[in-house]
């Protein structure tokens, strides 16, 4: 703990809630019908995004998937905005057009998210050869799913980076299933982080529910890359405490959710902001008063974020065609 | 017109001289693909590139077409200009992904926040006896998709000028060249200038029939115009040069001029570009037509290997004649 600095830990702690609350707080819209466009939520998962995020400035690139409500937020987009998006709204940060899939934080370095599995890897590998040709020092993380590793074009992705050593971190988020489908029945190993191997990449295994092993792993690539040591692939195991996507997935362990209700006990006992918040308590970094007021701020954002959301404007529906292409 | 304008350039030193002249003067564009560093690259179009900008900026590739294309979406993305070159089109299938589901629609699900200013160039190559997956001209396949820009120069003037305006332009434009075009010699400024995107060009002004098309079979039709022209046929030449998005106004406003239209398009039949330019006419010009339009198109057959078969699957001036006499024939009025 000594190494760190209070408000480092802090601000790490706040954006795993940031991102837990944000998330949590869509389940019932979802439910009710009234958020209809498609969310896929991070809950669980938040370690990663916030870990890993925590290691880059605005400079640097991250690409995120279907699955990246928390990559968004953790790379400093505004909420107020995520909402609206999923709200379809034109205050939302791609003005309505994007939904939950499609979220872009430009300044920020947050270049965008697409739900096709994989579509974003050779996106990033193209921005980390944009730092490498302009010698910018900047560096590029793709986040991308397991389920991403059935998928050619990562290998393709891989091959081309590693060949040309480009500064770009591959973090694989491993919460074991490919939509419904246990990622054991995709592969025949289990040792995700080896696909790097062969390329030869760098490549580890981490804690993903741990963020501040997440936080050093991601450290120690960012400086690989940034010294011309890249490419780095990281697997980082983690789970998603709701279903893949829609009101009934949302809703744990029912219906269309058929994971074992053990294996979701099992991670709930690693739920990365409980373990972190003992952490934080056992070392003295701060108290519980302090807890509930970082809880209390938080939960004042999201509210706002509502009120923000709900009283936009919808896109004018005589700008259907606006955006096609850049005048 | 200064002298130097009158010096005569390869179509296909025409592009090389446009990627050089914009490598010069851009920093953020490059070369991505494979084959860039052979010296004997397709007709000479990278000739001394990598001599000149090095191997950071001119960069060959692993036969990888689904990640290069993406990475150079994603440079875009990330704020360069770069050309990512597709040898033969029928590879760049693998690169559908990509091109449609990331480069067209950016633009548009984000908003207009984010912006993918990325030349995807494919080159046509068949005839040869290369059969079906060496010969596909598939430029009706991506003007279909909203986002895209195609364009399909057929003179050396205006394949440099559209890589100009290409590499120039905010948005993915699939730049689609033919072969069969790589030794066309006309005149080429020496200097940087732009075709616009969008835009036709008349080649010949007449009163009688419309004759569009682009690409290779502007070449068929500026042959059969030639012919016609002899037998007192008044032809209005028609040269698309974009096909997305069609120069809507050029066309209409010749068919209502002449009355006629023939499309000779060097792709397939269905839902293709003759289709398209066909289709926008009977919509929008019905009152000026004179006569049933007709389509001079591939038929919807793959590309076949024998000499004695790929002789009768490609379409040339002559059956261009053919379709112009049978327009003219069926004369309403």
């Amino acid at each position: 703990m000594i190494q760190y600095s209070k408000e480092f830990l802090v601000n790490l702690y706040r954006t795993m809630l940031r991102i837990r609350l944000c998330e949590e707080s869509l389940v019932e819209p979802i439910i009710k019908g009234e958020v209809k466009c498609p969310c896929h939520l991070c809950s669980g998962q938040e370690a990663v995004a916030t870990g890993v995020c925590a290691v880059l400035s605005e400079n640097d690139y991250i690409f995120g998937t279907h699955r990246s409500h928390g990559h968004y937020l953790a790379k400093g987009g505004e909420m107020s905005e995520l909402i609206a998006e999923i709200y379809g709204k034109e205050t939302g940060c791609s003005r309505g057009r994007g939904g939950s899939m499609h979220l872009i934080a430009l300044e920020k370095g947050m270049m965008g998210a697409a739900p096709i599995v994989a579509g974003t890897i050779s996106l990033a590998v193209g921005a980390a050869l944009a730092c490498k040709i302009r010698e910018s020092g900047s560096i590029v993380v793709s986040f991308f799913g397991d389920g991403a590793t059935g998928e050619g074009v990562l290998y393709e992705s891989l091959n081309f980076a590693a060949l040309n050593k480009l500064p770009i971190v591959f973090a694989c988020e491993n919460n074991f299933y490919s939509t419904h489908l246990p990622i054991r029945e995709c592969r025949p190993e289990n040792h995700i982080y080896k696909i790097g191997e062969p390329f030869c990449l760098k490549s580890h295994k981490v804690d993903g529910n741990d963020v501040l092993k997440v936080y050093e792993a991601a450290k120690n690539a960012a400086e690989m890359c940034k010294n011309g040591e890249g490419p780095v692939f990281i697997e980082f195991l983690t789970y998603r405490l709701r279903g893949h996507v829609g009101p009934d997935d949302n809703i744990q362990g029912s219906l269309t959710d058929i994971r074992p209700k053990e294996e979701i006990e099992k991670w709930m006992k690693k739920d990365p902001i409980i373990r972190f918040e003992k952490v934080l308590l056992k070392n003295k970094v701060f108290t519980r008063e302090e807890l509930r007021r970082i809880l209390k701020e938080t939960e004042a954002e999201v509210y706002d974020a509502y009120v923000f959301a709900r009283n936009s404007p919808y896109p004018e529906t005589g700008e259907l065609t606006k955006y096609v292409f850049k005048e | 017109m200064s002298l130097k304008n009158k010096r005569k350039l390869k179509y296909s030193l025409a592009i090389n001289e446009a990627i050089h002249q914009m490598m010069a003067s851009d920093e953020s564009v490059f070369l991505i693909g494979q084959g860039v560093k052979s010296p004997w690259y397709v007709g000479n179009t990278a000739r001394g590139l990598l001599e000149k900008f090095g191997a950071e900026r001119v960069i060959d590739t692993p036969v990888s077409e689904n990640a290069i294309t993406g990475a150079a979406i994603g440079a875009a993305i990330a704020g360069m200009r770069p050309i990512v070159v597709h040898p033969r089109v029928d590879f760049m299938m693998y690169a559908l992904d990509p091109i449609i589901n990331e480069a067209a629609n950016w633009h548009y699900m984000y908003g207009g926040n984010s912006s993918v200013p990325v030349v995807i160039w494919g080159i046509v190559n068949r005839g040869g006896e290369q059969a079906a997956q060496h010969s596909q001209v598939l430029h009706a396949l991506f003007a279909h998709i909203p986002g895209l820009k195609v364009v399909m120069p057929s003179t050396p003037y205006d394949a440099k000028g559209l890589m100009i305006s290409a590499i120039k332009d905010d948005n993915p434009v699939v730049y689609i060249d033919d072969r069969w075009l790589y030794n066309v010699e006309d005149d080429v400024p020496e200097e940087i200038y732009t075709v616009p995107i969008g835009k036709g060009i008349i080649r010949r002004e007449g009163n009688v029939i419309s004759l569009a098309s682009a690409s290779y079979m502007a070449v068929e039709a500026f042959k059969a115009t030639q012919e016609l022209v002899k037998d007192g046929i008044d032809i209005e030449l028609i040269d698309l040069r974009t096909i997305k998005p069609l120069d809507e106004e050029l066309i209409l406003k010749s068919v209502q001029k002449t009355g006629r239209l023939v499309i000779a398009d060097g792709g397939w039949k269905t839902c293709g570009l003759a289709s398209e330019v066909s289709a926008l006419v009977v919509e929008n010009g019905f009152k000026y037509l004179k006569s049933p339009i007709k389509r001079v198109t591939l038929p919807d057959v793959p590309a076949p290997s024998s000499p004695a078969l790929e002789k009768v699957y490609y379409r040339n001036s002559e059956d261009i004649i053919r379709a112009v006499n049978e327009v003219l024939k069926e004369n309403n009025n």
